[in-house]
């Protein structure tokens, strides 16, 4: 194995990350429509995530930053060429994260309401985008013999990557559900349980659809594997939910999460971007790479820093253990919190 | 109007609005890290109220500016790839490496323990909690290393080598990227520069207050805290740019000549003041000069040559072969004078302020003030400063709050607009290193999103930072006194495989912990 494969790996194994995290606080941030009823029960969901969604956050950048370092090429074809939509990923993190910080920092209905709009839009969107970006990746784009993306927006919209993105959308919106189960307490909780149910079933067919459209298109043994993995992990994942097993429950919908990430991950290697105007046009980890100097260096970087990043991550959620509930929501006017909300009101 | 019709044109204003604008919440959210940790410290080791109110201000104005710091650099990490796709390909394996370094270490960093920072008061014991603070703050500081090891690369390729047959820029040392001198000077120039912002933000703020004679225990140790802060790191800053100026007459003696608009070689060379010339024609109409400081600020002496701009240009012209090599001159010869103007009028703010709101012992009696007293401007040791020049000094101190950001500003555009036409000095074109892929029309839309929603964000953020910055701090409450002592907070419920299978609404009471203890449904100190 050489180095270029060892960083197609931590590559993989970044994005694997991302999408187990960030999953599921897309996915919380998709429930805030579906299943909270009011405005405490918005904010118990918004907090179940609240101090670790920027953590999370970061799994991204930490792969668009390796993906810059260790395969230059790949870097720059796919963020040059599914431009628009990188975009449009682009502006909504920037305003769901803005929400997510602002939206309690002023009592007024239309700006808690607006911030509210945002973190359901700024979630559901960067969800179904990455589903559609990837499943384009592994399928292959027109990429021209300078590497450059020769197709159009429309191209990247094609039916088999729109299934690919709902896939995406109604896997981490389960994801989310089941995260809220285990972090909750309360009537929020058993809701949460109970649409699992519906969005776990509703997941299971159209990841059968599109996973097997993948497999039949594209598939070998080991993809096999993995398809089977994410199939049958979610099926269980609904099983343990619908025993209120939730934190099984959650554990399992993670493997599917993570069996899905493999699924594109197995299919791709040893391309990064397969072209489908001529296979040899494709980017590989061989043409796509940086020197073995730079991944080198790279190795040690990332071989001492990203078990920490998981240590400490692990014992910031470790830390916000408790199952939060509306009575642990501060009920002050403007939601800024207890302890600042006394010199807010006199000032007013 | 050829230029408005380059392919690089539209790109280099994309990145420049939005690499300015992030920079506006970069240097206030390295040093409000520092100074909050500090103000924690003091809270942790003397249990003194005031220093725990001045955490939480200075914490809550340190977190709304953050937040935007924040998502406003995602679109860094992407606009590379995405604007500049033929720069990546050509630096990535030099220029990359920072920039993964900077995320795995410093984001992943900073990012973490600030969640558990806001939303830790209640969950962590009281030394951890400020140990987070300091983890965030140390991660601001590793991210604007490694960014600035990646940027200091761009002025002044080394530890690379030119790849024949790859056609692009390879690393071969990455220590010398690291440690080269431009970027250790560079560092030492923005983070002092920050900290110089960060104190005459809390000045600016402090002396709002104050004139008020509104919180006035946490707010004069504030004015002290961001007084010492904004003069020390003045100075530093000043001493670094000095040093960061004699590094850039050697390394890229055009940006000097054109900070200077020097049209020829001069020795000794004169400091310009103000100059009015014509570019075409390559040199000054109207020029007010300090004769030989040019020469002191390049070398040290008081004679020596500095090269001028139409002699740079043909040398330049001889090495690279024909072009252009001049960078916009104006914008360069402004942008530096901006720079240090606004600069140094807070530092000379600060200066003032410092001395006129000295300690105790060097006032007689009558100008002494008590800690909940508002300090009387004392301009010698038994008088003091009249009403009127108080009232002044007072509204100047809040009205330039906010200067030395524009001199930060100032200082990007002057810095990486001086390097043009290279996007790597000597090594790359800007005009080379765009996305041929991608569509004007493409980069009109971006650019104009980014525009659009940026200026929507910064009236959000000045309001809301406005509103609570009038609100003042807030006052200690019964929880703050009463730090969790062990980590998680107080005994309830919790997460974990074994769930109760029939839980229902009230399942949680059945909990072993929690039916002994009300702190269970206690609201968190913290939410969203």
């Amino acid at each position: 194995m050489e180095l270029h494969d060892v960083w197609f790996v931590l590559i993989a194994v970044l994005w694997t990350g991302y999408f187990f995290l960030e999953g599921f606080d897309f996915g919380v941030g998709v429930l805030t429509k579906l299943l909270a009823r009011d405005r405490p029960e918005r904010r118990v969901l918004i907090n179940t995530i609240g101090p670790v969604w920027d953590g999370n956050e970061v799994w991204l950048l930490s792969a668009g930053g390796a993906t810059f370092a260790a395969f230059p090429e790949w870097y720059a074809t796919l963020f040059s060429g599914f431009y628009l939509p990188l975009l449009l990923v682009l502006v909504c993190l920037i305003v769901r994260g803005v929400a997510f910080e602002y939206r309690a920092k002023r009592p007024e209905e239309r700006w808690q309401r607006n911030w509210e709009h945002a973190i359901f839009w700024c979630s559901l969107l960067p969800a179904f985008l990455w589903g559609v970006a990837f499943a384009n990746i592994v399928r292959g784009v027109k990429i021209d013999k300078e590497m450059e993306y020769a197709g159009s927006l429309l191209d990247l919209l094609n039916p088999y990557a729109l299934l690919g993105g709902l896939v995406m959308l109604s896997l981490f919106t389960f994801h989310g559900a089941v995260f809220t189960a285990l972090k909750t307490v309360g009537d929020i909780r058993i809701r949460a349980r109970r649409l699992a149910t519906v969005l776990g079933c509703a997941t299971a067919l159209l990841a059968l659809a599109f996973l097997g459209w993948t497999q039949a298109d594209q598939g070998d043994g080991t993809s096999l594997v993995a398809v089977c993995v994410a199939l049958l992990a979610l099926l269980a994942a609904v099983g343990a939910n619908l025993r209120a097993r939730e934190g099984w429950s959650f554990a399992l919908s993670g493997v599917t999460v993570v069996a899905l990430t493999a699924t594109f991950f197995l299919l791709l290697f040893p391309n990064v971007m397969p072209s489908t105007l001529d296979p040899a046009w494709s980017l590989t980890v061989t043409n796509a790479s940086s020197t073995p100097y730079t991944l080198e260096i790279m190795t040690w970087c990332a071989g001492i820093a990203a078990p920490l990043v998981v240590l400490y991550q692990s014992w910031t959620y470790w830390v916000f253990r408790k199952r939060i509930g509306t009575q642990h929501i501060a009920d002050a006017p403007h939601g800024a919190g207890a302890s600042d909300a006394a010199p807010l009101v006199e000032s007013h | 109007m050829d230029l408005a019709l380059a392919p690089e044109t539209l790109a280099r204003w994309q990145f420049g609005i939005t690499t300015v604008y992030h920079f506006l919440f970069v240097p206030l959210t390295i040093s409000l890290a520092a100074l909050t940790a500090g103000l924690q410290t003091a809270w942790v080791r003397t249990g003194k109220e005031k220093y725990l109110q001045a955490t939480k201000f200075w914490g809550k104005l340190f977190l709304i500016n953050i937040a935007m710091g924040v998502v406003t650099g995602i679109v860094q990490e992407f606009q590379f790839g995405m604007n500049w796709s033929d720069y990546s390909r050509f630096v990535g394996d030099v220029f990359g490496a920072p920039l993964a370094f900077e995320a795995l270490i410093a984001f992943f960093f900073e990012s973490t323990f600030i969640g558990l920072w806001i939303f830790g008061w209640d969950r962590l014991p009281q030394k951890i909690h400020l140990a987070c603070i300091w983890t965030v703050a140390v991660g601001t500081v590793l991210s604007s290393y490694f960014i600035l090891a990646a940027n200091s690369w761009m002025q002044h390729p080394v530890g690379y080598h030119l790849n024949e047959e790859t056609g692009r820029a390879e690393l071969n040392d990455f220590l010398a990227v690291l440690t080269q001198e431009t970027t250790l000077v560079v560092v030492f120039h923005t983070l002092t520069a920050a900290f110089l912002a960060g104190g005459a933000f809390m000045a600016g703020i402090s002396a709002y207050h104050l004139r008020r004679g509104k919180h006035v225990t946490a707010m004069r140790t504030s004015l002290r805290l961001g007084l010492v802060t904004l003069v020390a790191a003045g100075a530093f800053t000043a001493v670094s740019g000095d040093q960061l100026s004699k590094v850039m007459f050697e390394q890229q003696p055009m940006k000097m000549a054109a900070a200077e608009a020097l049209w020829e070689s001069e020795a000794p060379a004169p400091f310009s003041l103000f100059a009015y010339g014509d570019v075409e024609k390559g040199h000054n109409t109207v020029a007010v000069q300090i004769p030989r400081l040019l020469s002191v600020l390049a070398n040290g002496d008081l004679s020596s040559e500095v090269p001028g701009i139409n002699d740079v240009n043909a040398a330049e012209q001889e090495k690279f072969g024909p072009g252009d090599y001049r960078p916009n001159i104006p914008v360069a010869y402004w942008s530096f004078r901006w720079m240090i103007g606004f600069g140094m009028t807070s530092v000379t703010l600060g200066a003032a302020g410092l001395w006129l709101t000295r300690r105790k012992v060097w006032l007689a009696s009558a100008l002494r003030t008590e800690e909940t007293e508002v300090p009387r401007l004392a301009l010698t040791k038994h008088r003091a400063l009249g009403p009127a020049l108080s009232r002044w000094y007072w509204r100047l101190t809040v009205l330039t709050l906010g200067f030395p950001l524009i001199a930060s500003s100032w200082g990007w555009i002057f810095t990486e607009m001086g390097r043009q036409p290279w996007v790597v000095y000597g090594v790359l074109r800007t005009r080379d290193a765009v996305s041929p892929g991608v569509s004007q029309a493409e980069v009109l839309i971006s650019m104009s999103v980014f525009t659009l929603l940026y200026a929507i964000l910064a009236v959000v953020e000045v309001r809301l930072l406005a509103k609570y910055v009038k609100a003042g701090p807030p006052e200690v409450t019964e929880a703050d006194r009463r730090p969790p002592t062990r980590v998680g907070g107080p005994p309830g419920p919790r997460v974990g495989l074994g769930a109760d299978p029939d839980a229902d609404p009230n399942a949680e009471s059945d909990d072993s912990n929690a039916d002994s203890d009300d702190d269970a449904d206690r609201p968190m100190a913290f939410s969203y």
